[in-house]
């Protein structure tokens, strides 16, 4: 199939700290692609790149979606063209209610009635939600704001959902359960960039999986191929292995993987 | 007891003009967290632009005030797209001098084109016209005024509530980058927001200026309005509303039994209090961010 999005090239900039060292990645359509890599290695800032929500941002390099270049537009245009984003540490509205938030989350649509339909839809998602249906987002729970802030970027209908670290901060039993309503969500037509943390999990139900490191990618590959390789599973997966290779070594005792 | 009706009725009716302006001042508040200072100046000139319009173009009142209210909602979408955007990496100390230099400006732009004396304001209601029930007056535009505050609270406080464009307001203030990542237009929203304060802080404008009309008019008003809106929590449009009306009442009392002379410090004297014992307002009801 094609690819949905495309990043050529790109580097970032924070002034003058030089966070995306020229950084090329395909997302195919319907597929679910995962960016793994180190705190600091710079997978937030990809996102944050491809939304538009880093001034003057790229310095160089294109990003195109759907064959269009979309760097350096305004975000909401960014986000009509149909790519919702789920940043890193949720981002929710505190005295905004929950219904009010998936309201806001189709902001961009008009069909009121299949609004209706979408947030009945991340209800069965997330039947949680549907108790707090008044409450104010502030008052939800860690776990609960991440699902409100993923069951929002849904209301969009996206073409391309960026997820960052979803599962940051949830207990065991709800990372399974968010790993398979990702899934779920995939299987019904959205294409997925995943950056996440747990390699194990992230790998489990992605397709490709690219490796971040220092503002580069290192690796890029299928999934189940990462999944056995000998460095990936030293070092992203905690799987020990007797002989370490090159370069990596010196990583070994900073490695924050489960 | 007589005297003690109609203190309270006067309460009421410069209670009004406060409302009107806490209400404007808590709309821009809600959403750029900036207490607008320029707020009162807003509507001085924007009543100074309907006597223009009624005394040398003779236009008919309604056309006059239509056209002052475009001018009210296009002068706020224009200061804040000219100047308060411009501000980069702003903080709200800077922000609030920027309000107050936008007050110095249009008050020196007003006393110079219209000169400082007292002017009339020719309105179809004069400050004279009373209903006389008993032996209570109470003035025609007082009434309107009242009737024009609370017309507005409700208006502004179902159009928070449940438009969508009052909702993305409320959503921009509390995390515009959350607001952009869904695609809400977070400056145009700000943009709007500016002129829709700025329309109803015109509208006290126009109700003060058939009685009191020289530049310095709007600096009570916006004053009392903003200890109105301080003491409603800044961001509760009924908070600013009632702390208003509590504000006109209690002002009116204590100048009538206790002194005239100190009659406006009350005013803040009342906000230092409440200050002092509930900081965050009479009538606020916000989440505290856990940290
Ligand atoms: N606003 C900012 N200003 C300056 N530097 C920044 C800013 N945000 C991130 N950086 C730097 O850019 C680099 C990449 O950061 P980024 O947040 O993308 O990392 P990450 O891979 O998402 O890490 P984590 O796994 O911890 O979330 C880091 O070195 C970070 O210090
Ligand atoms: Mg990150």
């Amino acid at each position: 199939m094609a690819n949905l999005l495309e990043v050529k090239n790109i580097e970032t900039y924070y002034d003058l700290v030089y966070a995306i060292r020229g950084a090329s990645l395909a997302v195919e359509e319907g597929s679910i692609t995962a960016i793994l890599g180190n705190n600091g290695a710079g997978k937030s800032t990809i996102l944050k790149t491809i939304m538009g929500q880093i001034e003057d941002q790229p310095d160089k390099g294109i990003i195109e979606f759907n064959g269009k270049p979309i760097q350096h537009i305004d975000t909401d245009k960014i986000v009509r063209k149909g790519i919702a984003y789920v940043p890193e540490g949720r981002e929710i509205f505190d005295e905004l209610t929950v219904h009010e938030h998936l309201l806001m989350g189709a902001y961009t649509r008009k069909d009121s009635e299949e609004i209706k339909q979408d947030i009945d839809q991340v209800f069965k998602y997330f039947p949680v939600l549907k108790n707090r249906t008044n409450q104010w987002a502030g008052t939800l729970s860690g776990g609960e704001q991440q699902m409100l802030a993923i069951g929002r970027a849904l209301m969009l209908r996206p073409r391309l959902l960026l997820l960052d670290e979803p599962s940051l901060g949830l207990s065991p039993i709800l990372v399974k359960e968010i790993f398979s309503i990702i899934q779920e969500i995939n299987s019904k037509g959205t294409t997925i960039l995943l950056v996440e943390q747990n390699a194990n999990m992230a790998l489990s139900i992605s397709s490709t999986g690219l490796i971040l490191e220092n503002g580069r990618f290192v690796m890029k590959g299928k999934s189940k191929d990462l999944l056995e390789d000998k460095d990936v599973k030293e070092f992203y997966l905690g799987i020990k292995s007797e002989t370490s290779a090159k370069g990596y070594q010196r990583w070994k005792r900073k490695k924050a993987w489960r | 007891m007589i005297d003690f009706i109609q203190m309270i009725v006067s309460g009421v009716a410069v209670g009004s003009t406060y409302a009107l302006m806490g209400l404007a001042m808590v709309i821009i508040y809600k959403t750029s967290e900036v207490p607008n200072f320029a707020q009162g100046e807003m509507a001085l000139i924007t009543s100074y632009f309907a006597m223009m319009l009624l005394t040398q173009m003779n236009m008919s009142v309604y056309l006059a005030f239509f056209l002052s209210f475009v001018f009210a909602v296009v002068l706020g979408c224009f200061l804040e797209f000219a100047i308060l955007r411009r501000a980069k990496e702003p903080n709200v100390l800077g922000m609030i001098v920027i309000t107050i230099g936008i007050e110095m400006i249009i008050l020196g732009f007003v006393s110079w084109k219209f000169g400082a004396d007292q002017k009339t304001m020719p309105f179809p209601i004069g400050p004279y016209d009373s209903f006389i029930i008993g032996d209570i007056f109470i003035s025609k535009l007082a009434v309107l005024t009242l009737v024009t505050a609370l017309l507005f609270m409700i208006i502004l406080y179902l159009f928070f509530k449940y438009s969508k464009l009052g909702l993305a307001m409320k959503a921009t203030q509390q995390n515009s980058v959350a607001a952009q990542i869904i695609g809400i237009r977070t400056n145009r929203t700000l943009m709007m927001t500016w002129g829709i304060s700025s329309l109803v802080g015109a509208s006290a404008g126009l109700l003060i200026s058939p009685t009191i009309m020289h530049p310095f008019m709007m600096w009570d008003p916006m004053l009392k309005g903003f200890a109105a809106a301080v003491m409603g929590g800044m961001t509760s449009l009924p908070g600013a509303v009632i702390a208003a009306y509590m504000l006109g009442i209690i002002e009116n009392l204590f100048g009538g039994y206790v002194s005239i002379e100190f009659k406006t410090v009350v005013a803040f004297v009342i906000i230092v209090l409440v200050l002092c014992i509930k900081p965050s307002g009479l009538f606020s009801k916000h989440y505290i961010k856990k940290v």
